[in-house]
Order: structure tokens, then sequence, then C-alpha cells
């Protein structure tokens, strides 16, 4: 007798998400899979549109993370209008795209997956959420987090009209140099989210490195997964969120490919399967294998901690010594145990804020050139940067009045969709036996894609509350055999 | 002790910045939180529609719901929201208008499903397929919603009391809203919750728009560099300000940017589109047929520009599927 146990919904990644658990007479786990019941079809109703509208229409794609979404359509306008914007609005496009990484990535620490550590992975669920942080880290450090937001995002509103959909940037540059005062502004808060960044970096390391139990928990089998890792890095093979390369390396940390942005086409390719709106990318000279990982495996992953792994180290001092304490402590590259993200995520946030820093003061930043006008017609072009949840594509061809005839987006969740799929059967497999469900059940497998992707966290953990998960398990003529819940207000 | 309202939050076809809306309220999201019992909200608390199911019809106070209506699934939730909330309120522009979702009322499920799942570069899909309501593989049968030939604002499906308008809704608005709705101090049903005037009207550029704007040559932002300081449309780019309602704080001028019209049509306006081409065709520098229609031939994707978050509201509210794309 077969039975289903379904979780829905796991609420949703830029619509919703569902996971389907079958179990075999046993009661062990026989498939588990993570399906995406939405879609909007944004590749298909930007045709037709005016290319240079495409950073204030793609970003609709995710409310969450517009910011990443308008930064890589400007790229891909550049490319596509063949034009290099001055020096001075690259600076300024990467000053705020590092205070939204910043931003995002703080935010995800204290209010969505860093719950599970800060609070405890085992804690009621009623205090796993943004509350028991607070409580766990005091008050005067929750204000903190809140007040560390609020100023980020009203930096980011000022540069750019909004910080939910940004309209600066357009091909060649953005609308709005930087005005003198804001720039004082910006550097006197700078230092602040430095300081920020590496107190959570020390929350984390008193939180969570110093209890062995969380280390365990981290390092855990069901957790982890051989795979290949893209992210994108500078010149000198540094982390780069803004712009660079593309770098793909293998399960051991061996490089397999490093190309231009332009060039993903021969890299990357999707899969479509029936049963789930979102598709499966994976590397294209391996080819598709399935929902496989380990050694011959055409999938990779995205994300900070595939960043890192990719990097030969950070672009920034303090990052460096925090990027090169991970490694020392997690047994060397590449990192594999997918819950180290929420570490790797804090380090990338503390070179962001050194970044902002950095820029802040460079005096190129308050010139009043930020714009370079297309002088050629535009053709085709793809624009990469790394969104807060990894590597997000925009590929435009239009005709010669910049009509578009040609999109193709693919966001950092989709790259990781297959991981996802692959992390969510195998956390199933692990901790499901002889039918048995319980709460620790399901935060655990809540655990295994967390990780990835603050969209799904944004999706359920960001103010008193938490991810709502119902399981119910059917035998084969749908009567409910056992159903858990976990709730917030027990 | 009395008891507190109860409020649902819910979500559509959006992208999550209607919630993100909601969080920017910071901490005064705290005083919401006190003053009533919140009984749905997924961006941030548990998700039950059992729960939901259960509750006596009408004993919700009010329903804030965000997106547009495009899958079955979402169409299930709104109609059960509907029945249990005494008040709904559409929140955004994507429920009040249809919004950028609503473009894809330019194209059938069939044409959006050919472009995702057959005809993408990146697609390695030799044997065609595409996301089917039931899968059945290896004995297991897996479901999905539905997905409609055509997007729909959320009074297209349900009764709407209000309308909140806005992509996103700004933090003061919303603020203004949820105070209205705590003092019962409401405007009668059917009202949009912001002011009734264009957003001409307090456009930090208004001072620089000349009594009469002659219009001879379209600009694009791709191609043109934009005067800082004065109006858009004297300039000759394509604002939507005269067509749009006001209460967005002009955020986008000041990201010297154009307006594209997020906040909808104001009173009495059916066809937001419509009423800026009636606007702009009368400050157009040429007043024969042939070189008015020259000049409009300047402006790249009218429709989607016109229509950019309002298609599914109006009068066109969507292509014939067997006209030409």
């Amino acid at each position: 007798m077969t039975q289903r146990m379904t979780i829905d919904p796991i609420t949703r990644l830029e619509g919703h998400g569902k996971i389907e658990i079958f179990l075999d007479d046993q009661g062990e786990v026989s498939k588990a899979y993570m399906q995406i019941p939405e879609l909007r079809g944004f590749e298909r109703f930007c045709l037709g549109r005016a290319a240079e509208e495409m950073p204030r229409i793609t970003q609709r794609i995710c409310g969450v993370c517009p910011t990443a979404h308008h930064m890589a359509s400007a790229r891909a306008l550049d490319a596509l209008y063949h034009v290099e914007p001055p020096p001075a609005a690259h600076k300024i496009r990467e000053l705020f795209y590092n205070l939204f990484t910043f931003e995002d990535h703080t935010l995800h620490f204290y209010f969505l997956g860093g719950p599970d550590f800060i609070v405890g992975p085992n804690a009621p669920a009623a205090e796993r959420n943004v509350v028991g942080v607070i409580a766990k880290v005091g008050l005067e450090i929750g204000g903190k987090v809140i007040a560390a937001r609020k100023q980020a995002r009203a930096f980011m509103a000022e540069m750019a009209g909004k910080a939910i959909h940004p309209v600066f940037g357009l091909p060649g540059g953005v609308s709005k140099p930087m005005s003198t005062g804001l720039v004082e502004q910006l550097r006197q808060a700078a230092p602040g989210f430095v300081d920020f960044a590496l107190f959570s970096l020390q929350a984390f390391a008193d939180i969570v490195l110093k209890n062995q139990a969380y280390v365990d928990t981290i390092l855990a089998d069901h957790y982890t997964h051989r795979t290949n890792y893209m992210g994108t890095v500078d010149g000198d093979g540094k982390v780069n969120f803004y712009r660079g390369q593309l770098r793909v390396i293998d399960p051991d940390g061996k490089r397999l490919y490093q190309f231009e942005p332009q060039e993903y086409l021969t890299y990357i390719a999707e899969h479509v399967e029936p049963w789930s709106y979102i598709k499966f990318p994976f590397l294209k000279q391996i080819g598709w294998k399935g929902f496989v990982d380990g050694a011959g495996s055409g999938l990779y992953r995205v994300a900070p901690l595939a960043r890192l792994n990719v990097a030969d180290g950070m672009a920034t001092p303090r990052a460096q010594e925090h990027y090169e304490q991970m490694y020392a402590t997690l047994g060397g590259k590449p990192v594999h145990a997918t819950l180290a993200t929420h570490w790797a995520r804090l380090i990338e946030a503390l070179q962001a804020a050194e970044t902002v820093e950095r820029i802040a003061n460079d005096p190129e930043i308050l010139s009043p050139v930020v714009r370079r006008l297309p002088e050629q017609p535009p053709t085709e072009g793809v624009g990469v940067v790394e969104a807060p949840r990894g590597t997000l594509i925009h590929h435009y061809a239009t005709d010669p009045k910049g009509i578009l005839t040609m999109v193709n987006l693919i966001v950092a969740t989709v790259h990781n969709a297959a991981p996802i799929q692959m992390s969510i059967d195998k956390a199933a497999r692990g901790v499901i036996h002889a039918g048995k469900v319980d709460q620790g059940l399901l935060n655990q497998i809540e655990m295994a894609f967390r990780a990835y992707d603050p969209c799904f966290g944004c999706a359920t953990h960001s103010l008193p509350g938490e991810m709502p998960l119902r399981a119910v398990i059917r035998n084969a003529r749908g009567d409910v055999v056992q159903t858990v819940e976990r709730r917030t207000r027990d | 002790m009395a008891q507190k309202p109860k409020v649902a939050f819910y979500w559509c076809a959006s992208c999550g910045g209607c919630e993100e809306a909601v969080i920017d309220l910071e901490e005064k999201i705290l005083t919401v939180v006190e003053a009533v019992e919140i009984v749905l909200w997924p961006v941030a608390m548990d998700f039950k529609k059992h729960d939901i199911e259960a509750m006596d019809d009408g004993s919700i106070a009010v329903a804030f719901i965000n997106g547009a209506v495009r899958m079955s699934e979402q169409e299930e939730w709104v109609h059960l929201l509907r029945r249990k909330a005494q008040m709904v309120v559409a929140f955004g522009a994507c429920a009040h208008l249809g919004g950028i979702p609503g473009l894809a009322n330019l194209n059938t499920k069939q044409e959006v499903f050919d472009t995702c799942y057959r005809d993408v570069p990146s697609l390695d899909n030799p044997a065609l397929s595409a996301p089917q309501t039931l899968t059945r593989i290896n004995g297991h049968e897996l479901h999905l919603p539905q997905f409609w030939d055509t997007v729909k604002s959320l009074d297209q499906v349900i009764d709407v009391d209000y309308y909140l308008p806005g992509c996103a809704p700004p933090p003061d608005l919303i603020w203004s809203a949820i105070t209205a709705i705590l003092t019962g101090q409401l405007p009668p049903k059917g009202a949009v919750l912001s002011p009734n005037k264009a957003c001409c009207d307090d456009c930090p550029r208004k001072d620089s728009k000349p009594d009469k704007i002659e219009i001879s040559e379209i600009k694009r932002p791709a191609t043109h560099l934009a005067d800082p300081e004065l109006c858009f449309l004297a300039q000759g780019f394509v604002c939507m300000g005269p067509a749009t309602r006001s209460g967005c704080g002009n955020r986008c001028i000041e990201g010297y940017m154009p307006c594209r019209g997020c906040f909808g049509p104001m009173d009495g306006v059916f066809d937001q589109g419509a009423k800026f081409l009636s606007a702009f065709a009368s400050i157009l520098a040429p007043k024969d047929e042939a070189g008015i229609e020259k000049l409009l031939d300047q402006i790249p994707d009218p429709t989607g520009t016109f229509y950019r978050f309002s298609l599914p509201t109006s009068l066109l509210h969507r292509r014939n599927p067997g006209a030409p794309a």
C-alpha cells in the first residue's frame, strides 16, 4: 500500500511550493518531490516591450530581490546596446548593489534562516523566529537589526527612487548621480554597516560554532551534497556580486570552466519535468543525469556557499579573514555541507559592507557623468549578477528599434532547483522511517531547503511566525492515516 | 476584553513586493499586531487553509489580498477569503488592476508555455515536455494547479470593497488605510484609498511644466539624456503622470525616471491608457492626422507602456486569442 504525504503549502518562492512524499509498504520513503505550482510567463509577455523598460518590468519577478533583477537587466542592456557605462555609473551601481546585498543577507540571518541556529533547531516552534532571536541576542541587538535594514533601504530609495522596485538602471549607466549630502551620509553610516556585519559573524561564532551539536548538524550527511558549483569572480578570482566571469568547479574543487556571461549557453542548459512549473538547469557539456549528485553529475549549485567555493578568496580584507577561518573550520574547499551557506552568507554581508565603505569614500562617485548614450543599434545582450541567492542571468535580443524579440531568464533559485529537489528527497529518506512523522522531521526537511533560498525563507520566517508545515499521510484510498502540523501559537 | 478584529493577508500572482511593503512599516507593524489578530499571513505566520475553511462566514474583519489571479488555486483561495471576510481590500497594483503579470493577456497560455518550455535558447527539451496538471510517475500521482489563459484583477473574480494602489503601495499609504479601517473612518465602498488627483498635481517638477506643452519629438530613456529638473513630458518623454492617480510620493520622478502609471486611473476613468492617449494627443505639436500618426509611431510599444499595469482591467482586457501576436 503506497502512502502519500503532502506538505502544502511550504509557501512561496515567487509563488508557492509543495512537497509530496510517497512512502512504500514499509513506511520508508519511496520518493519525495518538490513542486513549484506557479508560473507567470515573463519570458513570453516581455516580448514586444521596449528593451530599456526591462529593469522596471523584470524586477516584478521578485519583490524581495528586485534590485538583483533590476541590475542584471541593466547589465544586459549595456551589452545589448554595446555601451560601456562611465566609471562613476559602475561605482554607483556597485555601491547600490552592495547596500542591497548587505541588507538582504543580514535580514536573512536574523529574520529568516538564522533562527534555526540562533534559537536552535530543536527549540519550540513558537520561539524559532525573529522574536526568539531577539530574546536570545537581546532587545538592543534586535533594535540594531531593524535600524540597519531601515537605514540601508532609505539610502537605496534615495539613490534609485524606490527600495522596492528601483528605477535608475539604464543602458550605459544610471539616471541619477549622487549628491554630496547623500555621499556624506553614506560615508558616516558605512563603518556602522561593517561593525554590524562583524557583530553578526561574532554572534554566529558564539552561538553556533561553540555548540558542537550545531556543528554536527551542519556537517550531517543528510544535509550534504557533493555537487558542482558556480559563481562570479572578479579579475583576481575574488567574489564579486556585480560583475565578472562565471567560474564552475567540480565536487573535488577542480576548475571546470571559466567564461564570460555571454557564453552561458555553451555551458548551461535547462531540463523540463512535467510535474513542476520550474525548470532544472544542468551543465550542458556533462549532460542531464537526473537528480543525482557526486562525480559525473551535471548538477551544480549557486548561492553564497557556491560563490565562496569557486572563488580564490574574498575581495575585502576582513571578509577574507573570515573566509579563511570558515574553510579551516570545515575542513578545506570545497565545502559541501548545505547549511554552511548561512556562514558564507554572513561573510558575504561583511564583504558587501566593506565594499559600500570603500566605494562611498571613492571621490569619483560624485562625478555628474553617470550615463553614456548608446551609439549603435541594439542587437543581443546578456547580463549576469550574483543575486543574494545565486547567479542571475538575463539574456535579451531585440530588433534594431530595441523591441524585444527574445527573453531568457535563469534566476538563482532555478539554478538550485534540481539540488533542492535532491536535498528534499535525501532529507526525507534520512529522517522518515516506518511511516513515523513528527515535528522534528518537518523542521529538518524545512532546513534542507531553507539554506538555499531566502525566497523560501522570506515567505515563511520574516516576522513573528513560523514556517507553516502540514503533513498529511494518506493510504492508497485517500484516508488520512496521520496528520502532523507545526503551528505558531500552540 | 473585546475580541480583536481578525485580519488576513494573502497573495496570488505577485512578486512579494507587497509583503516587503508591509514589512517596511518597520516599528509600526508592532502596533498593527497589537491591534488586530492576524489569522493568515503566509509571509510571516502560520498558514492553515483548513483553519480558514473552518471559520464562520464573515468572521474575518478584513482580508488584504495582493497579486493578480492567474492560477486555479488562486481563484479557489480568493473565493474562500471573500466568504470568510466582511471586507476585502485589493492590495497593490496587481490585485487592483492586473499589474505587470497582466501583460500576459497579450498572449495565450499556449504561447507562454511554448516560449518557456520550448523556445528559450537554454532549453534542452527534446521530448517537448511541459508541465501537466496531472503526472503519473513511478506509480505516483503528482498534481499542479491549472494555468489560466487570462490574468484577472481581483474584482474580476470576487467583490472588492476597497483598493490600495501602487507597485508596491508606499508604507505611508498602507498606514493611512490601516488607520482608517481600525477607526471605521472609511469612504464609500469601492473607493481607491489614495488622493483622487493626478500625479502631475504634486510632481516635484510641476513648476517646470510650461503652460502649453508642444511635443515634436518622442524621446526614449534608452537613447536620450533627460534633464534632471524639467517636466518629462515637456522634454518629449512619455510620462504617465497626467493619467495616473497620485499618492505615490512621486518616487520614480525622484529617481529621475518618468511615471509608468502603477497607481492606475483617477475616479471615473475606466481606461487609463485611453485617458493618457487623449491627454497626450492634445499636446502633440502636429495637428494634422498624418503628422500625429508619424509622431505616435515613434513610441515604442504603446500597449505595454500605456497599459503597463492596467491591461486586464482596461477596455482591451486581453488580446483576442485568435488575433496575431
